[in-house]
């Protein structure tokens, strides 16, 4: 009896030190994670550099983001994301102390501190109706010793104090169509310029007292020509702008408050007329500069409203915005591109000919061209001027020019990822030297006599910090080959701006970048639009000499019906191995789970037209193509007539060209929802890659439960039309969310459920035979989460032992789509406090390792939910044997354990998406999250099982090793003496 | 009785003004976020630094930013039900219920949507402070000898040790019927010797 409680004394106490350890120490991070941080193209940037102290410069941009940058370093002392249709209208420095921001269509003005970004004040800005919103921070206006922001939206004119956000006065500019264009101070007064087009030929002017917002004078005048487009601000008085055929340019001044026009024929300063001009909008006083095709001009404005060409040039070129620099006098900047260089000309306004500075920079073709020059100067020791510019590029990368060279850059492209996708590094070719192992073994003994101090608490600050530096540096981390546990991959991530990156997943480094030219704007291709990322090439078995290669699916336009470009690029060297321009549209893209012999993977492009085009064009693709044609089903979901349908090929296309790549396809069936009471508003599918290890779930009481394991079946949400705006303005009675299943061969529902009272927007993940979704509960007023777990119960009777050894069960009968098996569907809702950005599920390379959800939410953190807390089979009092099984107690919300953060205590700020990728070791998932930042982590959802942890203690194992063997003779000498006593009595 | 009351004090508490009529088409709602003192002080959050909060009305919709003194305000929000998050990294905030009603301007319903509470007036405080990282406990001998090593060291010293005691202070009578009782039972099985299977 004694012995067996010792015993189970002995095994509580082993289980009790195995606690579970989820989550990371503080000390870990930065060890198997990386986190980088944009923000993305800069729209504007106001320099603040006047002070002592450290020198910044404060941006806004794409992403909506404001951020002040450090000029030296190019890195990040504050920024601040707004909200997604928070676009950022104008930024300004006011008072040397805030950043005043317009946004939300100029409804919205705030002002944060400079040094530190706290928001200071915000105040909302409302009128009679939309218009063109404009922020001007007038220098030395006052108000009752109170500076002022004037800020023109929604047809008012507002003037705003800088320290608390109260509006002073307003002024409404009730003329019913006036398109205001330019709000100007004049210079020594406080008179404020407004002006505007109003019924497309009319020239508006009000002269306004800025100190109390009286009209003081209001004219107008009539050009019969129209107006077209932007204006250009030539002096305090004066604008340039183009009549609606863009032939005429017009010199508007408005001296005095009397409009006088000047009308100038384009043809009158150049000889050949090179079709529509278009105008830069600048604000550099005499000059302007316009465009006519590829040509642009720079036209100085002489007295009396004559016109000079001073520059003609047909390379592509950007001009920045004036910079006052001493009295009267005004710089800007200019860029021309020439082959691989730039150059970069600073001129004065009234001196064209003489220029202050003149440099060439070589620069990164990858980098495409210029599309915004900011300047900003300094004094120079010898108390003459510096300059220095900012500019973007075409990839939206933001470079720092000063003395003729790139002081930093900022790859703010990757800001806008659109896709990402992995690609494998190359394997390892040769052998490591002898020397090396040596050295490394001495290294790493060392390594570990430190980290054994470490843990023994005996270790000193320094080696403490040497500890910490060891592990961060992780020589193995960021090798560029493949390493045994799948760990180390590129990322290749498409950008807005058309560009791709490679990321090694080790560090977050940039391998290669490569602008595409595919999608780079040309006549034949107006607006491209990158798409998708698809493996097109994969070599592992055969073909292993060949590189992996990636597939860019874009295409020309907007509109679905635009041809579409493929390009092709290769994952090791980042080139462009070639790209097609296609005839027809791309609607769809299916990669088809076939490969020809050099491993290049068959896709299947739908037109617009519903016509199948196969690629790759090669006889070998459509001899494989040809076996698999009637196994080849596809679905389609048209959100706006809320019908979904299934597809399958038919025969070759019957066109007037003939193609052998191209098929008509046969709508199989189709589901119509009624367009009065349902709406679609999510649709969810497996991934195709995704790896399942075992078809049945062993239940409690030894039953076995059989997984519906199908990769044709669909996830589709629907809600009530009145119900797919936001939350708040529909109540529970009148919304309601219907939940699918559908197996996308047949057109079969195999499941359908309501939620009354429920809304969206859903979020929804689909793996192995589950789905869980995320939608809000008015009712409850609470988001929630459902599961639906789906088990085939045409195969529950081979669990009879007998039947399978009189071989009657139906185990090798093959399964096909079209057969109707019975199913059986468990479901279950819990609440879950956040909302939800996107939504994702590990995956591992056997699928054996337990499953985690990977939850964005709203704060941009990405949690990690074990699946086992949303298993439809948790109850209130789970018995013993369920206990075992592993299923939790119900409960009524999901726990959020803010350990399990995968992100700890970093943001992805703008959260966009996660996609995970598994790695070769089967406990370990590869996560990659992105937005405005980029995270990526490792995880292993069921603890690292498989191998040792990083922070396993080498050295302890052996002194254990060496005190079990000392222990050994110790009792071997004291029983050899026992013995000899016992021979002795 | 005493239910009641209590129902009627919650309504006279959700009157106080959150929600003023502002011009033109919607409502404004005005709140703050309070963050105690101490409360996180070994969080990343410094305490009264707010700059990074973010408040975010109905799932994404409209987002805002604190002003120094943790007020913040959403403006032209329509009529009905609406959802408040607060994203701030180090502490965990409850969503927040407010009804703008339109009939009579000025009367709001804020509830906290974890707990069900009712707030009197739009004063937002972290249910508690989120700690991400394990704490890594101080190196003790516990800790060693916890670990699998320590374990099997440990083990193996009781068994030298122990066990010949054991056995030596046993009767011999329990001895033998011991030994009796495991050759009864064949191969001793480790489900029988957890709490749950051993009952003979």
């Amino acid at each position: 009896m004694a012995i067996r409680s010792f015993l189970i004394l002995f095994l509580l106490f082993f289980l009790s030190s195995l606690h579970p350890i989820l989550s990371l120490y503080e000390d870990q991070v930065g060890l198997m994670d990386w986190h980088e941080q944009y923000i993305g193209k800069v729209k504007q940037a106001v320099f603040h550099t006047h002070k002592t102290g450290r020198k910044r410069v404060v941006v806004s941009t794409e992403e909506n983001v404001i951020a002040s940058l450090d000029l030296r370093h190019g890195e990040i002392f504050w920024r601040h994301v707004l909200g997604p249709t928070d676009v950022i209208d104008g930024i300004d420095v006011a008072l040397g102390k805030y950043v005043i921001t317009l946004s939300s269509g100029g409804s919205v003005l705030r002002a944060w501190n400079l040094p530190d970004g706290q928001m200071v004040w915000e105040s909302t800005l409302q009128g009679p109706k939309h218009s063109k919103s404009l922020l001007l921070v007038p220098t030395n206006l006052k108000i009752e010793k109170d500076n002022v922001v004037l800020v023109f939206s929604y047809g008012r004119l507002n003037a705003v104090s800088c320290t608390d956000g109260e509006v002073l006065w307003k002024k409404d500019f009730e003329a019913e169509s006036l398109e205001v264009q330019q709000v100007i101070q004049c210079p020594s007064s406080d008179l404020v310029y407004i002006v505007g087009f109003a019924a497309s030929s009319q020239f508006e002017m009000y002269q306004i007292d800025a100190s109390n917002g009286e009209l003081l004078k209001h004219e107008s005048a009539a050009f019969s020509g129209g107006f077209l487009g932007e204006v250009s601000l030539v002096s305090s008085e004066t604008i340039v702008a183009l009549d609606s055929t863009g032939s005429i340019l017009l010199t508007i001044s408005f001296r005095n408050g009397k409009i006088s026009f000047q009308q100038i024929p384009i043809s009158n300063l150049v000889e050949d007329s090179l079709g529509p001009a278009v105008i830069i909008p600048s604000s550099v006083t005499g000059i302007f500069a316009i465009k006519m095709n590829a040509i642009t001009m720079f036209i100085r404005v002489m007295g009396e409203g004559k016109l000079e060409v001073v520059e003609k040039t047909n390379h592509e070129t950007s001009v920045s915005d004036a910079l006052p620099i001493s009295e009267g006098q005004q710089a800007f900047a200019l860029i021309q591109h020439a082959g691989s260089e730039i150059h970069l000309t600073v001129k004065l306004a009234h001196d064209w000919d003489g220029n202050l500075l003149k440099e060439s920079i070589k620069m990164d073709q990858q980098r495409g061209l210029v599309h915004r020059v900011f300047i900003n100067n300094y004094i120079r020791t010898d108390r003459s001027y510096g300059f220095r510019v900012l500019i973007v590029m075409e990839d939206h990368s933001l470079l720092l020019l000063q003395q003729g060279a790139i002081v930093w850059s900022r790859e703010d492209g990757l800001a806008s990822i659109i896709d990402v996708t992995t690609s494998e590094l190359p394997v390892e070719k040769d052998g490591v030297s002898v020397a090396k192992v040596e050295h490394n073994l001495f290294e790493w003994l060392k390594g570990h006599m430190l980290k054994l101090k470490g843990t023994l608490m005996l270790a000193s600050p320094e080696d403490i910090a040497a500890i910490q530096s060891m592990r961060l540096k992780g020589s193995e981390k960021s090798k560029m080959t493949r390493d045994h546990n799948g760990f180390r991959k590129l990322l290749i991530a498409l950008t807005k701006a058309g560009k791709l990156f490679a990321l090694h997943t080790g560090d977050g480094h940039i391998v290669w970048s490569h602008l595409l030219q595919s999608l780079h704007k040309s006549e034949a291709c107006q607006h491209p639009i990158g798409l998708n990322l698809y493996q097109w090439q994969v070599p592992h078995h055969h073909a292993m000499d060949e590189n992996p290669s990636v597939l860019v699916v874009s295409k020309c336009g907007p509109s679905s019906d635009i041809s579409g470009v493929l390009s092709f690029v290769d994952t090791y060297t980042g080139k462009e191995l070639g790209s097609l321009t296609l005839v027809h549209s791309i609607v769809q893209v299916i990669p088809l789970p076939y490969t020809d012999s050099t491993e290049q993977r068959l896709h299947l492009l739908i037109d617009a037209d519903k016509h199948a085009h196969l690629y790759p064009k090669t006889p070998e693709a459509i001899d494989i193509f040809q076996h698999e044609f009637s196994n080849i089903y596809w679905y389609s979901v048209e959100d706006d007539n809320g019908i979904i349908k299934g597809h399958v090929l038919k025969s070759k296309c019957t066109g007037e060209v003939a193609d052998e790549f191209c098929f008509d396809t046969r709508e199989l069936w189709s589901i119509v929802f009624p367009s009065e009471s349902e709406m679609i508003i999510a649709s969810v599918t497996r991934k195709s890659n995704e790896v399942v290890h075992t078809q049945s779930k062993v239940i409690a009481d030894q039953d076995v439960m059989y997984k519906y394991i199908s990769r044709n079946l669909l996830f589709v949400a629907t809600v009530a039309p009145k119900a797919s705006g936001k939350i708040g303005c529909v109540t529970p009675e009148e919304s309601w969310l219907v939940v699918y299943l559908i197996d996308t061969v047949t057109g079969r529902i195999l499941h359908r459920v309501t939620h009354h009272g429920s809304q969206g927007p859903v979020h929804a993940v689909f793996s192995e035979n589950w789905v869980v979704y995320h939608y809000f509960n008015l009712r409850a007023h609470r988001y929630e989460m459902s599961v639906i777990e789906i088990y085939d119960q045409s195969r529950a009777d081979n669990k009879d032992v007998w039947k399978l050894v009189l071989g009657k069960h139906n185990l090798t009968s093959p399964i096909s789509s079209y057969s109707q098996p019975e199913v059986i569907t468990k479901s279950q809702s819990y609440f879950f406090t956040h909302s939800l950005k996107a939504i994702a599920v590990t995956s591992t390379a056997k699928g054996i390792t337990s499953k985690q959800l990977l939850i964005g939410t709203v704060g941009d953190q990405v949690l990690a939910l074990d699946k086992r807390f949303l298993d439809p089979r948790r109850s209130v009092n789970p018995t013993q044997a369920e206990k075992e099984e592993g299923i939790i107690p119900l409960t009524d919300s999901l726990p959020i354990i803010p350990q399990s953060y995968v992100t700890h205590s970093l943001k992805v700020e703008g959260l966009r998406g996660v996609i995970t990728v598994p790695a070769k070791l089967e406990s370990t998932t590869l996560v990659f999250a992105y937005g405005v930042d980029l995270f990526f982590t490792q995880l292993a959802p069921s603890r690292t099982y498989d191998s040792l942890t990083e922070d396993f203690s080498y050295a302890l194992l052996l002194i254990t090793i060496v005190a079990l063997v000392a222990a050994i003779f110790v009792t071997w000498i004291l029983s050899e003496k026992k013995e000899l006593q016992e021979k002795w009595r | 009785m005493a239910l009641i009351s209590r129902f009627l004090l919650l309504v006279l508490l959700f009157t106080a003004l959150v929600v003023s009529s502002g011009s033109g088409d919607g409502f404004t709602i005005n709140g703050r976020v309070k963050i105690p003192q101490g409360l996180g002080t070994k969080g990343f959050a410094l305490p009264g630094r707010t700059s990074n909060i973010k408040v975010i009305l109905n799932g994404g919709q409209n987002v805002t930013f604190l002003r120094p003194d943790g007020s913040f305000s959403f403006h032209n929000v329509p009529a009905g039900t609406h959802l408040i998050e607060v994203a701030a990294i180090g502490y965990f905030f409850s969503p927040v219920r407010v009804d703008v009603s339109a009939r009579n301007p000025g009367k709001v319903q804020a509830a906290l949507t974890e707990n069900r509470r009712g707030l009197s007036e739009l004063v937002l405080e972290p249910l508690r402070d989120e700690q991400y990282y394990e704490i890594r406990e101080p190196f003790s001998i516990m800790s060693v000898v916890k670990s699998p090593m320590g374990l099997m060291v440990g083990f193996m010293l009781v068994v030298v040790f122990l066990m010949p005691k054991l056995v030596e202070n046993m009767d011999p009578e329990e001895m033998r019927r011991a030994q009796e009782e495991m050759r009864n039972q064949g191969v001793p099985s480790l489900a029988n010797l957890l709490p749950g299977g051993g009952r003979n």
